[in-house]
């Protein structure tokens, strides 16, 4: 799904807009994170620069190094990289930096310039369980701060669950969106997924959904979630 | 200074600042054996030129813009298979020795293995004011090409997933890099040859990696440290008899990326640190 | 190339009499000498080269083999066997290689690819510097480069044999633990196998092999023993034993083939091996394309 919003796939039916603009053409808009990315752990590129990709990589020809406007670049990018608390390891070779680490440069990257949308694919991945809260705290605060909508992919809906708004469950065929408290629950999702579905609640107030072994959709676990 | 050592360093100078430049994004690309490749087919082209009875250059340029074409089109798949490439470059290689000996054989002008040699490594000391003048404005052209698309292929090489999203023309950048590539290789042929023009995209490229994590500081390193290895090179050689310049300019080459190993011997085994939250935040100082 | 070849292309004609063709060839002892030293070498060079594919340490490997012309030129400097220099060079080199490289996890190879082309360009530019000050003997090059097998001696069948023993007898004894370590370097890791050391031991095996094979088809042109035969045999099984088995036989059918037809032509050795063993790889190429 998160191809066919940014257009690089194209759509089997139908008409789909982004910010009343049809798929891809709004891409300026947006910022994007995909999924798993880790950089070579010899890379010698500092983190500073590809947040700064982010911004400008896409343009021809080269940035002219004493101009107002590079300035101005980096002013923004030294902003961005503060917000997402990056600073400290931000000159660093980005291949030396642990996973929770790289991710928040990552994110600073895809605000660099400043997006209505930010599109996280599996953001919380492949981090360990305090980086995950961090980092979804993180995104919450990008979201409220900068008024940003933040569409995101997670499989495990539990780390990002106090701070969203909606959520978006796709199966073969159907989708069901709304608030977590309507949305998640056993009989919506039995009836998305046309399959008995449990949804526990523990004790420390986390959801556990659970469903038959053969459940049929290949994207069964996934959820989207959208703070607003 | 002799003509012939004005038109070496003309030429010179401005096939190094090529090779520099299109080195740092060859080993940031992983692309360097690709370049192996490209430089065994200027020899094949070069000989099938001889062999044939045309312009040899001309048979140099036009089989390695042809070969760096053919993998632009191959795309990805060219990548993936060193086994294959590296299996068709050593047939290619042969080729080239199976049409130098159809020339000795048919126009044996004396000499049993000397045109063999002055392609396999270089004969920059018998660079024409003509070739000269030549190499320096494709040199300029290849150069020009790099500065226009240095951003975005940059991006699209550490960043593709992104890049793509953002609307960067990844495949297409790389096929024109690659042509671009191709048509640096072919000048770097006559400089040090079929063999060593590696040496001058390896380790300058290398040594500017070491030596800086800033992109656009790393371009401008390679571009550096490859002119000064020719110059050198070019220098040692005048004056050190019997030193032949392609060699002194690859030596010099390697030195200068030896002596990046000794200054930051602990560079590369640093481990990530383990994550923290910092105390206070530090504040970046002016890009 | 060689005068040699031009003297043997001379009387020769190729009639389609296959056992007077034989006969014919093997009446001179420089063709004896060459097939037996190609075959050994055919034979190292499979086996070897099967673990190098596995390994993909193709761009090492010819690094390796391209060592070993300055060490001919070296040695034909100083005036000692060439032999020694070819094996002293290609061990020096693996060593170099094998203490420069760290393991590196994932694709971490945008550094390394540097450090090995830096490598090959300055082997060869020795090479060239040790050739210019023997004064050029530039067929001489021509033939370390290309190969030059018709001028093997008995001297040098002997130690191409002893030195083949050994590498095999090497490869016999890691042979299963290297298999494991090549496909499964973490587990192995994890199984105490010795990898790191077991990638140096290789290294200087390949370094052997390396120095043996160019002595056949010269410096440059060592993926028609060392890399051909395997990539064609691991396209068609990926089972151990059948695969070093097939490899070592279309390498050895390669050279056979390759230097019957130097010898009736007077093409260099090198480039005939190597046409031999990359028709076969593109037939295999093309056969596994289509099923």
């Amino acid at each position: 799904m998160i191809k066919a919003v940014l257009g690089v796939i194209p759509l089997a039916a139908g008409e789909a807009f982004v910010f009343g603009q049809p798929v891809g053409m709004a891409n300026r808009d947006i910022g994007y994170l995909p999924q798993r990315r880790s950089f070579d752990a010899s890379l010698r590129v500092r983190g500073i620069d590809v947040v700064r990709l982010g911004l400008d990589g896409d343009r021809f020809g080269l940035p002219w190094p004493w101009s107002a406007k590079n300035r101005e670049a980096g002013r923004r990018v030294r902003d961005v990289i503060e917000q997402v608390d990056a600073s400290p390891f931000a000159l660093r070779p980005i291949g030396e930096l642990s996973g929770g680490e790289q991710q928040r440069l990552l994110i600073a990257q895809a605000l660099a310039r400043d997006p209505r949308l930010l599109i996280l694919d599996e953001p919380l991945d492949s981090l360990d369980l305090p980086n995950q809260s961090a980092i979804a705290e993180l995104i919450r605060r990008v979201c409220v701060d900068s008024g940003v909508t933040v569409l995101m992919v997670a499989h495990d809906v539990n780390p990002i669950l106090p701070y969203l708004d909606q959520v978006i469950y796709l199966a073969d065929g159907g989708a069901v969106c709304g608030t977590p408290a309507d949305v998640i629950t056993s009989p919506t999702l039995s009836a998305l997924y046309r399959t008995p579905i449990e949804v526990l609640r523990t004790s420390d107030g986390r959801l556990v959904v659970v469903g038959q072994p053969e459940a049929p959709a290949h994207h069964a676990d996934r959820h989207t979630g959208q703070p607003h | 200074m002799a003509p012939y050592m004005q038109h070496a360093a003309l030429a010179g100078t401005a096939i190094a600042v090529a090779a520099g430049l299109i080195g740092y994004f060859l080993v940031l690309r992983s692309q360097v054996f690709t370049t192996d490749a490209l430089g065994h087919v200027t020899y094949t082209g070069a000989m099938s030129g001889l062999a044939f009875a045309f312009n040899p250059l001309v048979g140099l340029f036009a089989a390695t813009v042809a070969v760096a074409g053919g993998f632009a089109v191959l795309g990805r798949r060219a990548r993936a298979d060193d086994v294959l490439i590296g299996s068709t470059f050593a047939w290619v290689l042969g080729l080239g020795a199976f049409f130098q000996g159809l020339y000795t054989e048919h126009h044996s002008t004396g000499g049993n293995g000397r045109a063999g040699a002055t392609y396999l490594f270089g004969s920059i000391f018998g660079i024409s004011a003509t070739q000269a003048v030549v190499s320096v404005l494709i040199c300029a052209a290849a150069c020009i090409a790099m500065a226009l698309i240095a951003r975005p292929l940059l991006f699209a090489s550490i960043d593709e997933a992104v890049a793509v999203a953002r609307g960067v023309p990844v495949r297409l950048l790389g096929a024109g890099f690659l042509i671009v590539v191709g048509v640096a290789c072919a000048q770097a042929a006559q400089a040090v040859g079929a063999l060593l023009l590696l040496g001058l995209i390896s380790a300058p490229a290398g040594a500017a990696h070491r030596l800086t994590t800033r992109p656009f500081v790393g371009l401008v390193l390679a571009a550096a440290i490859a002119v000064f290895s020719t110059w050198a090179g070019l220098l040692i050689s005048y004056e050190v008899p019997r030193t032949p310049p392609s060699f002194a300019i690859i030596g010099v080459a390697t030195l200068s990326y030896l002596m990046t190993f000794m200054w930051r011997p602990g560079a590369r085994t640093r481990r990530p640190p383990l994550d923290r939250h910092h105390a206070e935040p530090a504040l970046l100082p002016d890009i | 190339m060689s005068l040699v070849g031009s003297a043997a292309s001379s009387n020769a004609a190729w009639s389609w009499n296959l056992l007077n063709d034989v006969r014919d060839m093997f009446s001179y002892p420089f063709m004896v000498n060459a097939f037996r030293g190609g075959t050994i070498v055919a034979i190292v060079g499979a086996a070897v080269g099967w673990y190098m594919v596995l390994r993909k340490q193709t761009f090492a490997g010819h690094t390796l083999s391209v060592a070993a012309f300055p060490g001919a030129a070296a040695a034909t400097l100083i005036g000692i066997s060439a032999t020694i220099g070819y094996f002293t060079f290609c061990i020096a080199a693996a060593l170099v290689i094998a203490i420069a490289s760290r393991p590196s996890r994932g694709r971490g190879f945008s550094a390394e690819s540097a450090v090995v082309g830096t490598v090959q360009a300055f082997v060869l530019a020795s090479g060239y510097l040790f050739a210019t000050l023997y004064n050029g003997v530039l067929s001489g090059l021509n033939n370390q480069l290309f190969g030059f097998t018709f001028g093997i001696t008995d001297a040098q069948v002997v130690t191409l044999g002893a030195v083949a023993v050994l590498v095999l007898g090497v490869l016999a004894v890691i042979g299963r633990r290297l298999f494991f370590a090549s496909i499964d370097t973490d587990v192995a890791d994890a199984r105490g196998v010795g990898v790191r050391l077991l990638g140096v031991v290789f290294l200087l095996v390949l370094g052997a092999a390396a120095a043996e094979a160019s002595q056949i088809t010269g410096a440059l042109l060592v993926f028609a023993l060392l890399v051909m035969p395997a990539a064609v045999a691991q396209r068609v099984t990926a089972r151990p034993v059948a695969g070093i088995a097939l490899a070592v036989l279309i390498g050895v059918v390669a050279t056979w083939g390759g230097l019957t037809m130097a010898y009736y032509t007077s093409y260099p050795s090198g480039f005939c091996i190597t046409s031999f063993a990359f028709a076969a790889f593109i037939a295999v190429h093309r056969v596994r394309a289509s099923a």
